[in-house]
């Protein structure tokens, strides 16, 4: 069953009312949002779209949380400014309530912090069927517990967000982007070390399991060629550099965003991740024919699994690394892969958020 | 029924019982002129002496003394260095007071990981002076740096004069090792910047101590700036500083730092630490610029020529660290330097949309000549974060109550305006009053079914942040 919701009040007399109940937005990473067995109830918050506020002098705004990443970068693009984590698969649909349950951030985030980073406030319908409000529509607030932070990965499991005020950036007005060959996998890791260690203020670097590295300069365009004349001659020995043409690069850095590399037949699993991580994650994903890229620098692992290969490698690659991971399409997956933090404080704080179990487990 | 249900003497004797037989020595402490010391933190209007005071030397000594304080019902605070302004490690009358400076290790940095990995009682600047060798910093800088511990900053997300760039406490934190309040040891978030599943790190930090004790806390660490170029620009009046602030913002500049000082703060500062501030002026304007040098010598340019549009009466730059810090030591001696100007004060830590600073500081103004008060002001100009310092004489009858008057109309202020009754200070003892009037019942229900879910006894902390009274506390 789907419950559309044009309105909160629906959402929250939907919450008094029914149990097994799971939020959707664009749909754009059905294995959180596609209901794992019968008797799910759906809540469909797409509806629930638009700004609330937003002054770009204050840069801050507020939206529902149904609300297409594709507008509220339009709109934020109008005035110069941009959410510089480059939410993912803002293509395909993704909406702002999506992104903060989901916790994806895109290449931007090596800069200037990911969506956690940028969440200030957020309004959800939480078990007990109440709207409550956290945080606030400042950019530095430390009143109150911490719930938008909170919500960012909660994948629906503690509320059903509806709504969302973010801190946003000014959009750089140039950018460069090099392709790095470092020469096999290990060497791109000892690169990307390096690189994020320098002086270079990379806005993104992705590393490609092949040993190549996507890496980007963002700001103003005056000092652009001299960041990119002295950061060329001190790459790594045995590196080679190329820099791309505009419209290659954008074309690059929009693959990367919409993880539009991923092949057929494999399933988008977002699993967190350290440079020390690398190699041995992409063993195990190598052995089961899929592909991965490495995001971030090296902080976040975007991996396609074989749709018909089980999970139990990864699942173990993860745990020996304390790492843990999210399926985000293919087959519905609640369940997080790997690691698994929070353990007492988390069944506590889901018990008072959820006190009735109305949201799925 | 409160005071029987976690206070009752037998309880106290149990704890006190159970503690003894830690084997802590002397480093617990039971007789009344070794509790004075620890009966106030930096918000010194409040003082209560607690039961005893536990000197920690190991996380296991933290998470017994937790389970003996859960075992009998008795109430605790854990204390790093005191500086809380908010009243936040002020200790309980009857309850124990877990002090954390001597679980003060730097277990490792990984430099390849940028991070590192901390006892609660490591001093901030330590952390950033341990990864100097590697090129590398702890980024968030409260003011009180030099003594107070990544534990405290981890309670009360901190802050900094550089958060406009860089972020909180909270924005630094990957994971912890942490204590609930009934004693079971829990690991939150890892080692990674990107969080899978709800982020339990993030909830942790800025509880004020409510869910419990971290032990031990991993951090992010940054490269040092290449480069960094500070700008002081003179004013002749606070609205023009302020002008200039929403003209840099508005330019797509992003500093590293945007504060104001007004003349009554700049005042203190040249009556204590010296800074040599130009002298004469209405109102200050820190910039600060920080990166590549390439980047920093072109943000340099553009905003050489901001500020000269925007009439500053004079602008001085440099990009040498020891002039730098002479500037910093001025605007971060700031609060102690008011008790040059009068024998008390009170630091308010509210927020305002940053356009709204103007109308913010206008207001405060009135108010204060209302309350016939004087006010310094200091503030983050970049985020809206307002730290009006309020003087008083705390020998003349009534003046403590009318600067508490006073700072509660300013927050009230703030609140109308659309922002928050604090930036990082946290609510503590001094503002739980107030948290109800920023947040809504239900709100605040939740708030209270969260903390009575981690921590059902209430032990953690009681009687900070939730406002007393009304079964909050």
């Amino acid at each position: 069953m789907t419950l559309a919701a044009g309105h909160v009040d629906e959402i929250r007399e939907l919450v008094r009312s029914s149990t097994g109940l799971l939020p959707r937005g664009g749909g754009s990473k059905p294995a959180l949002s596609a209901p794992p067995h019968d008797g799910v109830v759906t809540v469909d918050v797409s509806g629930l779209r638009g700004i609330v506020a937003y002054d770009p002098a204050e840069l801050t705004l507020t939206a529902r949380a149904g609300t297409p990443v594709a507008e509220l970068d339009a709109a934020l693009a109008e005035h110069g400014q941009h959410l510089p984590f480059d939410p993912p698969l803002a293509r395909a649909g993704a909406t702002l309530g999506g992104v903060v349950a989901a916790a994806t951030s895109g290449p931007g985030a090596l800069r200037s912090g990911g969506v956690r980073d940028f969440v200030i406030g957020v309004r959800i319908v939480d078990g007990t069927g109440r709207l409550v409000s956290g945080g606030g529509r400042v950019v530095k607030n430390a009143a109150g517990f911490d719930l938008p932070k909170l919500m960012v990965g909660s994948r629906g499991r503690l509320g059903v967000i509806v709504e969302v005020s973010l801190k946003v950036f000014p959009r750089p007005r140039a950018a460069a982007t090099l392709e790095i060959a470092a020469g096999g996998l290990d060497a791109a890791v000892a690169a990307a070390t390096e690189l994020s260690a320098g002086p270079w203020e990379l806005d993104a670097l992705e590393l490609h399991p092949d040993g190549r590295l996507l890496a980007r300069l963002a700001g103003d365009p005056e000092p652009m060629e001299a960041r990119l004349a002295r950061l060329v001659p001190a790459l790594p020995a045995g590196a080679t550099a190329r820099r791309l043409a505009a419209g290659e690069a954008d074309a690059r850095w929009r693959e990367a965003a919409d993880l539009a590399w991923r092949p057929g037949g494999t399933r988008l699993v977002r699993a967190a991740c350290t440079p020390a991580a690398i190699a041995p994650l992409w063993a195990a994903v190598a052995a089961a024919g899929g592909d991965a890229r490495f995001g971030r620098g090296g902080a976040v692992a975007w991996i396609a699994w074989p749709d018909d290969a089980p999970l139990d490698p990864l699942d173990a690659a993860l745990r020996e690394h304390g790492l843990a991971a999210c399926a985000l399409t293919g087959a519905p997956a609640p369940d997080l892969l790997g690691a698994v933090r929070g353990g007492a404080f988390a069944q506590r704080v889901r018990a008072a958020l959820d006190p009735d179990r109305r949201f799925l487990d | 029924m409160e005071e029987e249900r976690v206070g009752a003497p037998e309880g106290r004797d149990r704890v006190l019982a159970d503690l003894r037989a830690l084997g802590l020595g002397e480093r617990l402490l039971t007789a009344p002129a070794e509790l004075a010391v620890f009966s106030s933190d930096a918000l010194t209007a409040f003082r209560q002496r607690p039961l005893a005071v536990v000197l920690a030397d190991t996380a296991e000594e933290v998470v017994a003394t937790v389970r003996a304080c859960h075992r009998h019902g008795v109430p605790f605070v854990a204390r790093g260095s005191g500086t809380s302004l908010s009243g936040g490690s002020l200790p309980l009358e009857g309850g124990v007071l877990i002090a954390l400076n001597r679980l003060n290790r730097i277990l490792r940095i990984d430099p390849r990981a940028r991070l590192a990995v901390v006892q609660p009682g490591v001093v901030n600047l330590e952390v950033s002076r341990a990864a100097a060798r590697y090129g590398l910093q702890y980024a968030p800088d409260p003011s009180s740096e030099s003594v107070c511990t990544i534990g405290g900053n981890v309670a009360f997300n901190s802050g900094g004069a550089h958060c406009l760039r860089h972020g909180m406490t909270a924005n630094h934190v990957l994971g912890m090792r942490v204590v609930l309040p009934d004693g079971e040891v829990v690991d939150l978030g890892g080692e990674s910047l990107e969080p899978v599943g709800p982020d339990w790190t993030g909830l942790f930090c800025g509880s004020e101590g409510l869910f419990g004790i971290a032990l031990e806390v991993t951090v992010r660490l940054v490269p040092v700036p290449e480069a960094v170029h500070t700008a002081l620009a003179v004013y002749d009046s606070l609205e023009a500083a302020g002008d200039a602030v929403s003209r840099i913002v508005a330019s797509g500049l992003l500093p590293v730092a945007l504060e104001i000082m007004d003349a009554l703060a700049i005042e203190a500062a040249e009556a204590s630490v010296k800074p040599g501030y130009p002298p004469g002026a209405a109102a200050l304007l820190i910039v600060e610029l920080e990166g590549g040098r390439e980047t920093v010598a072109a943000d340099a340019a553009r905003l050489a020529a901001l500020l000269r549009d925007s009439g500053a009466a004079h602008v001085r730059t440099t990009e040498d660290p020891g002039e730098r810090a002479l500037i910093w030591k001025g605007r971060k001696a700031a609060f102690s330097a008011v008790g040059w100007l009068a024998p008390d004060y009170l630091v308010q830590d509210g927020v305002v949309p940053r356009t709204r600073l103007g109308e913010a500081l206008a207001e405060i103004e009135r108010l204060a000549g209302a309350a016939g008060l004087r006010v310094a002001n200091v503030f983050h100009a970049g985020d809206g974060n307002l730290h009006p310092l309020i003087l008083f004489d705390g020998r003349e009858p009534g003046a403590l109550e009318r600067a508490e008057a006073l700072a509660g109309d300013i927050l009230r202020l703030c609140i109308r305006l659309g922002g928050s009754i604090t930036g990082e200070h946290g609510v503590g003892v001094e503002k739980r009053a107030h948290l109800p009037e920023m947040f809504g019942p239900d709100d605040m229900e939740l708030m209270g079914r969260l903390r009575d879910a981690v921590d059902p006894a209430r032990l953690a902390n009681r009687g900070k942040m939730l406002p007393v009274g009304d079964g909050w506390s």
